[in-house]
């Protein structure tokens, strides 16, 4: 929408509000000074929107609190000039600077619901940020406060002033952040991935809402992000960076069009993208009369409050009546937003939760199995977690880490189990020299491949995904898709692939359902669901995901119901049961009013 | 909260049910006498018996315990077998003492503790922090009543400042609550320290920075709210730790409080004494406890009582 005046700006036109000219950030660490970020130079109008895209350790987090004068204390801007309006801000006696914060320019945050104090009402911690810089009375703060929330159209905004964080969902929240850094119409606000902890349509509800506001107030934004889509749909300029260095900076549309560095056009290939999983060739798994996993009618439910006598009043109906099979080879997704219960039935799976309903895992219920069937069952069905370096103990060789399940499920002798690491280790992209190492000393996609190595040292009939690849840079979850769907080509296993992401799933599923509050709403093939979506959440879902093709921009939507439902109900209370009706071939939608 | 209320002190209930059972059973099968403290050493075995049978210290285990325990719940505590007064009349002569004692030294140990510990944190792995660690240390590990007599040495004694002992002004408090607070103090200072540096990582932090407030105001408004809330909880259960340097911190300073009351009677073996103390201070810690969950709630809204 701005990018008129981006692309076409001619050097040296108008004078940019920010000029950044040969930045370096650096960090002292015993004694020995380490660049993180070398020579970055870029422009920045008023209204305009750039882009700073990359990789986890590409500097772009550090860049923006280099210009915030956040860094930490052993990190400091040690050349280079960053002009904000002619004024160089690394240089700026730390008084000037703090006055400046906030008021002249503003950061949001990743992480909406860390980001604000649980202990201050909303209303406390916005009127403190306007009276940090304007010498206004705390009832005309709130007033002005007030008409911040407005703006960000937060619904209620007199309530949620008393309000406390975390009675505020996490799309919420990132509202009251943004209204908090523009409540002062500051000149230049810069956006550390500020949708990437929140779901796709509440993500494209919060862009839409930032480029809203910018057009209204003409704040320049700065967005920060790994994720090419939302920089595509968002950016004016792009500049993309690894490892500390500006590789290519462009206008949007022809960073697109025509990369002219190796890296950005790797980068943009490794992005998945809608639509693209279909030219995928592979036979369907047949529907066979023995599923490696049948859940009929399954539910899982939690009980919460307490009454007088410290009884349960209400419950959380988190999974409710979901059926599907696993069959042999194929890999089954399960896509949904934050807490739709899609992480709750691969638990309930994994014997990790009490369920009701009935759940078979290679033809055999769960529920009554003695302790040694359970742990037979353990072997058919492993895990690989989000985020690897939680799933690892630190204090344990990578090694060892792989051989355990051998060890507790008490398979083979000590030299037979290291011949399997060994073996596993090749099998998944790493050198078996390096079973002697701690986790730490590994990446963070070279951490997945080690759980996943775990996963398969059983030879499970199932690996459930959770999010498997949901922490991993572009590149390296490309890599590590790769990689299972290699695997489940030699050895046959399937997968229960649970993710957010529609893009991703969208590459990997041959058979996936939508979840909703606990409950499936689609089900079918992939070609079914992505080519053929029949219900509205599908739809909606779909619609939301940002396109990596800046040429395909799509006009704000109009606003939805900001929060879910609610799948608490008072005890004795049913939950509304959806019904699914086969509309042919197996795919399976739930009739809606 | 009122459900929430009601359990607890139905349970904290059977708690001190449970310590009188227990007190009671060690206090049965210590090898030391009542009987022979009371007679004396030249008492004939008949008198022996007669005092005996006149205590009901001849009656089986548990139907001495039933007794104590009909007259507890009526708010008879018994009356001891030495000062032949009841026992109830000794606790309430000499426990707003004691509670003025603890009263000083918790907030003692507090104000000293939180603000060295408040420092540490913000200069972390200078030389300040560094020496307010190994202070911390020295103050956790010095015995009370070397900690006392040191003080009494050097403050009474030497510099005359405070009086040597007793009770009376708040000049006489000073000592013995700073002696109760010192230990704490190296607790909480290193409690503190840990809390606070764990907050000022946290997100909200750097976003009251970017807000463009003042440092004190960062400090002051949003790291220290949130550091303090898992302090709460232990200031409840440090109640239990206060109780057992009153009885040293008494002695020492002569401060006529129960913690003496207890110690004379441990060594006479007057038996209804202990068992008053001990059900006293064990009330105390429990109501000690169940303050600080309440309170937490008030400071942390994320927190409900059910």
């Amino acid at each position: 929408m701005t990018a008129l005046h981006s692309a076409a700006a001619p050097e040296g036109a108008a004078e940019p509000l920010l000029r950044v000219r040969d930045l370096t950030v650096s960090v002292r660490d015993r004694g020995v000074v380490r660049p993180l970020v070398a020579g970055l130079s870029f422009d920045l109008h008023g209204g305009e929107t750039l882009a700073i895209a990359g990789e986890s350790g590409s500097g772009k987090s550090i860049t923006s609190l280099a210009l915030m004068g956040l860094l930490p204390n052993n990190v400091s801007v040690t050349s280079g000039q960053a002009l904000l309006d002619g004024i160089d801000l690394p240089s700026l006696p730390e008084a000037r600077m703090r006055a400046w914060r906030g008021a002249r320019l503003a950061m949001i945050f990743q992480e909406p619901m860390t980001s604000l104090n649980p202990v201050q009402n909303i209303g406390d911690q916005l009127t403190e940020a306007i009276r940090a810089h304007e010498p206004v009375s705390r009832r005309d703060a709130a007033a002005q406060a007030l008409v911040a929330l407005r703006k960000v159209r937060i619904p209620e905004p007199e309530r949620r002033m008393r309000q406390y964080p975390h009675e505020l969902s996490g799309g919420m929240r990132q509202r009251v952040m943004i209204a908090m850094a523009l409540a002062l119409r500051p000149a230049l606000l810069i956006a550390d991935e500020p949708t990437t902890a929140l779901d796709v349509t509440v993500q494209r509800e919060v862009l839409d809402l930032l480029r809203e506001l910018q057009t209204e107030t003409g704040t320049a934004i700065i967005l920060i992000t790994h994720d090419m889509g939302v920089v595509a749909e968002t950016a004016d300029r792009v500049v993309v960076m690894r490892q500390g260095r500006m590789v290519e900076s462009a206008p949007v549309e022809t960073l697109f069009a025509t990369p002219s560095q190796d890296y950005t056009r790797a980068l943009l290939a490794a992005v998945p993208r809608l639509g693209a999983g279909a030219a995928r060739a592979k036979p369907l798994p047949p529907a066979t009369p023995a599923p490696v996993a049948r859940l009929m009618d399954v539910q899982v439910h939690f009980d919460i409050g307490a009454n007088f006598l410290g009884q349960a009043t209400h419950r959380v109906h988190a999974v409710e009546g979901v059926s599907f099979d696993i069959r042999p080879g194929e890999t089954f997704g399960l896509v949904g937003e934050s807490g739709c219960g899609k992480s709750t039935i691969a638990k309930a799976l994994a014997g990790l939760v009490p369920h009701e309903g009935r759940v078979e895992v290679d033809g055999k219920a769960l529920a009554g199995l003695t302790v040694q069937g359970r742990r037979a069952i353990c072997r058919d069905i492993q895990m690989v977690f989000q985020d690897p370096m939680a799933a690892l103990d630190p204090r344990m060789t990578v090694g060892v880490a792989v051989a355990e399940p051998m060890v507790i499920h008490g398979i083979g002798t000590a030299e037979e189990r290291h011949a399997r690491v060994a073996d596993l280790f090749q099998r998944v992209g790493l050198n078996p020299e390096q079973m002697s190492r701690y986790p730490h000393e590994f990446s963070g996609g070279q951490r997945q491949r080690i759980c996943i190595a775990r996963a398969l040292s059983l030879r499970p009939k199932l690996i459930i995904c959770d999010e498997s690849v949901s922490a991993l840079d572009v590149s390296v979850q490309a890599q590590v898709l790769d990689l299972l769907a290699e695997l489940q080509r030699e050895t046959g296993v399937s997968y229960l692939f649970i993710s957010h992401d529609m893009a991703v799933v969208e590459n990997v599923v041959d058979r996936l359902g939508v979840m909703y509050m606990g409950q499936i709403v689609e089900m079918g093939t992939r070609d079914q669901v992505f080519g053929n979506p029949r219900h509205s959440y599908t739809t909606r879902l779909l619609d939301a995901v940002p396109i990596p093709d800046p040429t395909r921009r799509m006009p704000p939507r109009p606003e939805r119901d900001l929060d879910l439902p609610s799948p608490i109900r008072p005890i004795g209370e049913a939950s509304r049961r959806v019904r699914m009706r086969n509309i042919g071939e197996e795919h399976f939608v739930a009739e809606e009013d | 909260m009122a459900g929430y209320l009601f359990r607890r002190l139905v349970q904290s209930a059977l708690i001190l049910l449970g310590v009188s059972f227990i007190t009671f059973v060690l206090l049965y099968v210590l090898p030391a006498d009542p009987v022979r403290q009371i007679a004396g050493r030249s008492a004939t075995a008949q008198t022996v018996e007669n005092i005996r049978t006149q205590l009901g210290l001849d009656q089986p285990l548990l139907v001495q315990y039933g007794r104590y325990l009909a007259g507890l719940v009526q708010g008879d505590m018994g009356r001891s077998y030495l000062q032949k007064t009841e026992v109830s009349t000794l606790i309430a002569a000499r426990l707003p003492a004691s509670l003025l004692l603890m009263v000083g030294g918790i907030a003692c140990e507090l104000v000293i503790g939180l603000t060295l510990g408040v420092v540490a944190a913000v200069w972390r792995g200078r030389p300040l922090d560094q020496g307010l660690m190994v202070t911390s240390f020295v103050a956790v590990s010095a015995p009370q009543f070397v900690v006392g007599l040191l003080l009494l040495y050097v403050f009474a004694v030497q510099l005359g400042w405070f009086p040597i002992g007793g009770y009376g002004t708040a000049a006489h408090l000073v000592l013995p609550a700073v002696t109760l607070g010192i230990m704490g103090s190296g607790w909480y200072s290193r409690m503190m320290r840990s809390s606070m540096i764990d907050v000022l990582r946290q997100d909200y932090i750097r976003t009251a920075r970017a807000k463009g407030l003042t440092r004190s105001r960062v400090l002051m408004r949003h790291a220290l709210p949130n550091a303090i809330l898992p302090i709460i909880a232990m200031i409840g259960i440090d109640i239990g730790i206060f109780m057992g340097g009153i009885v040293v911190v008494e002695s020492v300073f002569g401060w006529p409080g129960i913690g003496q009351l207890a110690w004379q009677a441990i060594q006479r073996v007057d038996i209804p004494i202990i068992m008053g103390v001990t059900m006293v201070s064990a009330a105390a810690i429990v109501l000690g406890n169940l303050l600080a969950d309440i309170i937490t709630p008030l400071v942390d809204p994320r927190i409900r009582l059910r």
